[in-house]
């Protein structure tokens, strides 16, 4: 048996570190996309991807290693799980915070099917809290955003969609 | 045919169909007259490309020959691409654009739907990660489709004509061939009888919404399955490939 000189948790706790690269106010353990985490002759990083096609995904693996490898982790190997799928009801209530905190509403909760469907749902304006909010654009600047604007303040925002 | 030769055969159209109606979408980004429909092709196009690399590496695991997603996507023929014809038909207007995700959109969707339960599980999980994504682009695109067909006289006639052209390339998305029965009948794949069914009521429903006509079933294209394609997709290939091609290797 080697002797480790880390643990899984140390391990956990140098992942709570690495920000995301559009978002960059939320770690990847607020994202939610750290699925497991295997520590024995080499550390093995569970992570899923966000959208299919999300192009920070090169970027978190990258930052995953960067990280560990600052710890003095050498041998790190990243695994990619699809299963279950990423909803935004991964995201810790912490990193919700950090969101709104940030300027962005963030998502309804529970991604229902229904929700995508018929999904109006009033958001929450993430500076002035007022309800009377409309959408922009079901798009946003990067994948997972939609663009909102307050009806009372005014201002411009971006809203986490609900997937 | 063997089941591993079909079960990569199916694959491989799925990973086609995602990578060249992607491609496809790429052609109009930067040109969109408004931000925000801008914004939502760009993003429909992001995660067409994201979920062919998933279906791609999965098809270069299968085939094992070591090549890899690139090799699949940069490195074959026309004739060795099995998307369907109807999403290699080159863009059109803004409207065009629209009635042909919403047809196609309502068959893929209810393709990952029944993908999500196959006994193939990498395609099963691609399938779940891929169907939240789809049905985000459907909500926005039928919403387009009834108010353009519901809008101004000539936004009516404009979609109603690109509904009739398009409308022969529907009828190959329901043929099923010997890699379609296979799937279905060693993985527990779609049956495309039954989805034929549902994706005429759905399309139906939305037609009728957007106060347009539903075409005849009349004579319908077909040959993208087996590689024979319509003139349009060997320019979208040209410049897909046209890096790749010129600069052998060249890396990011």
């Amino acid at each position: 048996m080697v002797e480790l000189a880390f643990s899984r948790e140390q391990v956990l706790t140098w992942l709570k570190e690495v920000p995301d690269p559009e978002i960059p106010v939320l770690t990847i353990t607020d994202l939610g996309i750290v699925r497991g985490v295997t520590v024995n002759e080499e550390v093995v990083v569970e992570l899923t991807p966000t959208y299919s096609g999300c192009p920070a995904t090169e970027v978190i693996e990258q930052s995953v290693i960067d990280a560990l490898h600052k710890h003095g982790v050498e041998n790190v190997r990243i695994k990619r799980v699809l299963s279950p799928p990423w909803t935004t009801d991964w995201i810790s209530d912490e990193g919700r915070d950090k969101l709104k905190e940030y300027g962005i509403a963030p998502p309804a909760q529970s991604a229902s099917k229904r929700e995508l469907l018929h999904g109006s749902r009033a958001i929450a304006c993430p500076r002035c809290e007022s309800l009377d909010t409309q959408v922009v654009s079901e798009f946003g600047s990067t994948a997972c955003k939609a663009s909102f604007k307050c009806s009372d303040c005014l201002e411009p925002f971006e809203y986490f969609k609900c997937i | 045919m063997k089941i591993d030769d079909a079960r990569l055969a199916y694959v491989l159209r799925l990973g086609d169909n995602a990578l060249i109606l992607g491609q496809r979408l790429v052609e109009v980004v930067a040109a969109y007259p408004e931000l925000e429909e801008e914004l939502a092709n760009a993003n429909f196009a992001l995660d067409y490309i994201g979920q062919a690399r998933m279906f791609y590496t999965y098809a270069a695991e299968l085939e094992g020959q070591g090549r890899g997603e690139d090799d699949l996507a940069f490195l074959r023929d026309e004739n060795e691409f099995r998307n369907v014809l109807l999403i290699e038909q080159s863009n059109g207007h803004f409207g065009e654009t629209i009635t042909k995700l919403v047809l196609f959109e309502s068959f893929y969707l209810l393709q990952l739907e029944a993908l999500m339960s196959c006994s193939d599980d990498r395609v099963a999980e691609i399938a779940a990660r891929a169907e939240k994504e789809i049905r985000y682009h459907l909500r926005h695109n039928v919403q387009w489709l009834v108010r353009l067909g519901d809008g101004t006289a000539e936004s009516h006639e404009r979609v109603q004509q690109s509904l009739d052209t398009l409308w022969q390339y529907t009828g190959e998305l329901f043929a099923p061939d010997e890699v379609d029965n296979l799937f279905e009948a060693e993985f527990d794949g779609p049956d495309l009888h039954a989805i034929r069914e549902r994706w005429q009521a759905n399309v139906a429903a939305i037609i009728a919404q957007a106060t347009l006509e539903k075409p005849a079933d009349a004579w319908m294209a077909s040959g993208g399955k087996e590689g024979r394609h319509s003139e349009h997709l060997g320019y979208l290939i040209a410049e897909m490939q046209y890096l790749q091609r010129t600069h052998p290797g060249a890396t990011w």
